[in-house]
């Protein structure tokens, strides 16, 4: 609850996000008031401090990309050591020296596998998402706006099923697949996504935020509950639903546990388990494959970060 | 369709869903962890005692606790001070996103990364080498350093998202206090300590839960770098269930999902209370 009524706080101030804390030398005013050059440039320093780590946790982005652009027989210079097993280490350049797109165009036109794969992956995170879409944002919706017999005695139940990690529900995911049929079918993953309690619980952080007596009045006016779920709760929760899908999309596009367990054939596999199939020899596709399967999480992350912030918190939420 | 029973329409799907899907399939679990794998007759509490004999579960289980017991306060800590040093710089969002940003790496990315990283010809060794380091010329992954690579993974990939909770936990904590204490002539840190600290406990509990949560995803990362049977130090649960599937031990795969399922209900139950106390 304090978390809810801190973002309406901040969203009144219309400040951003965590901007600028309590604590410290910029206060609530801290932008009208005029700072001493040596509160500027400790400002400044810790601001140094601060990037340098965040710049070293992206060095991993920098090794795909440039090693993504590098011929085979540079690469091949490069990594001697690990491809023929000789002595010395591997040695690597953050400047290819002849740059090329080589390995794209050989992955991308040569290896039909890619592409099938590909495919899979996006098409089992759009049927997780738009399952959970369907299945899980009602869902939200009863528990934020209803008051209902055992309400809060399933919203424990939905918290706990939230935090149980895929190893417990293995076994029993198994059993009622094998039972279903579903055992090495696409559905085998989806299903069990799509009844995720993780959205669930995204959504209703979103939708606590509707002022209760908005929908209240909309129903003296005549509504029918559809009607105010459809035309105010989607587009009022949408913070929280978007929060929901963002964080969906990096969590399923990296499907692991699940197509391992369940998907025997491996022209049903997503995408993220067909990268360590590659080896050494062919570390170019390898590093230029990397790249494409970051490209759609990237383009994800950068247009909705707010989102994404949004969500973290709204799952750390209480009601 | 009326206010009083709307709900059920809203709620139905889903919980129709997780009850085929999770809640049922589970109490056939707990009935199969007393029954014996291919005939399904009684057997009493015969898995379970084949589970708490077996070397490679203590092995699993001491090494997730340890896992758990290293890598969260030291994230809980690491969040904290980074949130409280980052709410005093104005390009906060910047900052925060470059934190962020492993989030979208995806694991199997990672996992090529790594290799080059920490094999034995891998960068580590050769800066060991250069600047004589000790532990030099190792496999990182095949010792028990694996075990801090991969807390290491751990913290490098959450560390954004634990930042991301505190600041909005810091920012949550009445501005109005703060500047009262101020008045009052407390200086920062006795401001930091006898009043934003003791109105972070609420998100502090949170923090641990996500961290808890995002603690037992890092299992992709270890697989994909190590494989099924990795080095003792970061043999987990994880992987123990994985292999017990794979080899369709299905009889011990019951029994220790629902001591697993217990332990951690148990954990959950405790953690809300507290977390409700707030």
């Amino acid at each position: 609850m304090k978390w809810m009524e801190m973002e309406r706080e901040k969203e009144m101030k219309g400040s951003r996000f965590a901007g600028h804390g309590p604590f410290g030398f910029m206060g609530e005013d801290g932008k009208k008031r005029i700072r001493g050059a040596a509160g500027l440039c400790r400002g400044y320093l810790l601001e140094g401090v601060l990037l340098f780590p965040a710049l070293l946790v992206c060095i991993p982005f920098l090794i795909l990309i440039t090693g993504s652009v590098m011929g085979r027989g540079e690469l091949g210079e490069y990594l001697r050591p690990v491809l023929n097993g000789t002595g010395g280490y591997i040695s690597w350049s953050l400047m290819p020296d002849y740059p090329t797109f080589g390995n794209y165009g050989r992955l991308l036109l040569e290896t039909p596998q890619f592409f099938v794969l590909f495919w899979n992956s996006m098409g089992m995170v759009t049927a997780i998402l738009l399952g959970q879409f369907v299945i899980g944002v009602p869902a939200a919706w009863a528990f934020a706006v209803y008051e209902f017999p055992l309400c809060r005695w399933l919203l424990t139940v939905y918290i706990v099923l939230m935090l149980l990690p895929f190893q417990v529900t293995m076994l029993s995911s198994y059993l009622v697949l094998d039972g279903m049929g579903l055992m090495n079918t696409p559905g085998a993953v989806v299903l069990p996504a799509v009844f995720s309690t993780f959205p669930v619980f995204v959504c209703y952080g979103g939708f606590l935020q509707i002022p209760k007596e908005m929908l209240d009045s909309a129903r003296m006016d005549g509504a029918g509950e559809w009607l105010i779920f459809l035309k105010f709760g989607i587009p009022l929760g949408k913070g929280g639903i978007l929060s929901a899908m963002v964080l969906g999309f990096l969590e399923y596009w990296n499907l692991m546990e699940q197509p391992l367990a369940f998907l025997e054939d491996k022209a049903l596999w997503p995408l993220s388990l067909y990268l360590p199939e590659i080896g050494w020899q062919q570390a170019g596709y390898a590093f230029a494959a990397s790249v494409i399967t970051l490209v759609p999480a990237v383009f994800v992350f950068l247009a909705g970060q707010d989102y994404l912030e949004k969500g973290i918190v709204y799952a750390g939420m209480k009601g | 369709m009326g206010k009083r029973r709307a709900w059920v329409f809203f709620l139905m799907p889903s919980f129709a869903g997780v009850l085929l899907f999770v809640v049922c399939p589970f109490a056939d679990v707990v009935k199969r962890s007393f029954q014996t794998a291919i005939t399904g007759e009684f057997a009493g509490l015969r898995n379970y005692r084949m589970v708490f004999g077996n070397t490679a579960f203590r092995t699993a289980v001491k090494n997730t606790f340890l896992f758990t017991g290293f890598c969260i306060p030291l994230m809980v800590a690491m969040g904290l001070f980074l949130a409280l040093a980052l709410s005093n710089v104005r390009h906060v969002r910047f900052i925060k996103s470059l934190y962020l940003f492993p989030m979208a790496m995806p694991t199997a990315a990672v996992a090529v990364v790594w290799k080059m990283l920490f094999y034995r010809q891998g960068f580590l060794n050769k800066y060991a080498v250069r600047f004589s380091l000790p532990g030099r010329a190792v496999d990182y992954l095949g010792t028990g350093a694996a075990f801090f690579l991969l807390a290491g993974t751990y913290i490098w990939k959450n560390l954004g998202y634990t930042v991301v909770l505190w600041l909005a936990g810091i920012a949550g904590v009445n501005g109005e206090m703060m500047e009262a204490a101020k008045v009052d002539g407390a200086g920062r840190l006795e401001r930091l300590v006898y009043v934003l600290l003791p109105n972070l406990k609420g998100s502090m509990y949170t923090i641990v839960v996500l961290s808890f949560l995002n603690s037992f995803k890092i299992y992709r990362e270890a697989y994909l770098v190590a494989g099924a049977y990795p080095h003792e130090s970061i043999y987990m649960l994880q992987h123990l269930f994985n292999n017990w599937f794979v080899n369709l031990d299905l009889d011990k795969m019951a029994a220790a999902a629902v001591v697993c399922g217990a332990v951690f209900l148990v954990g959950i139950l405790f953690l809300q209370r507290a977390w409700d106390e707030r």
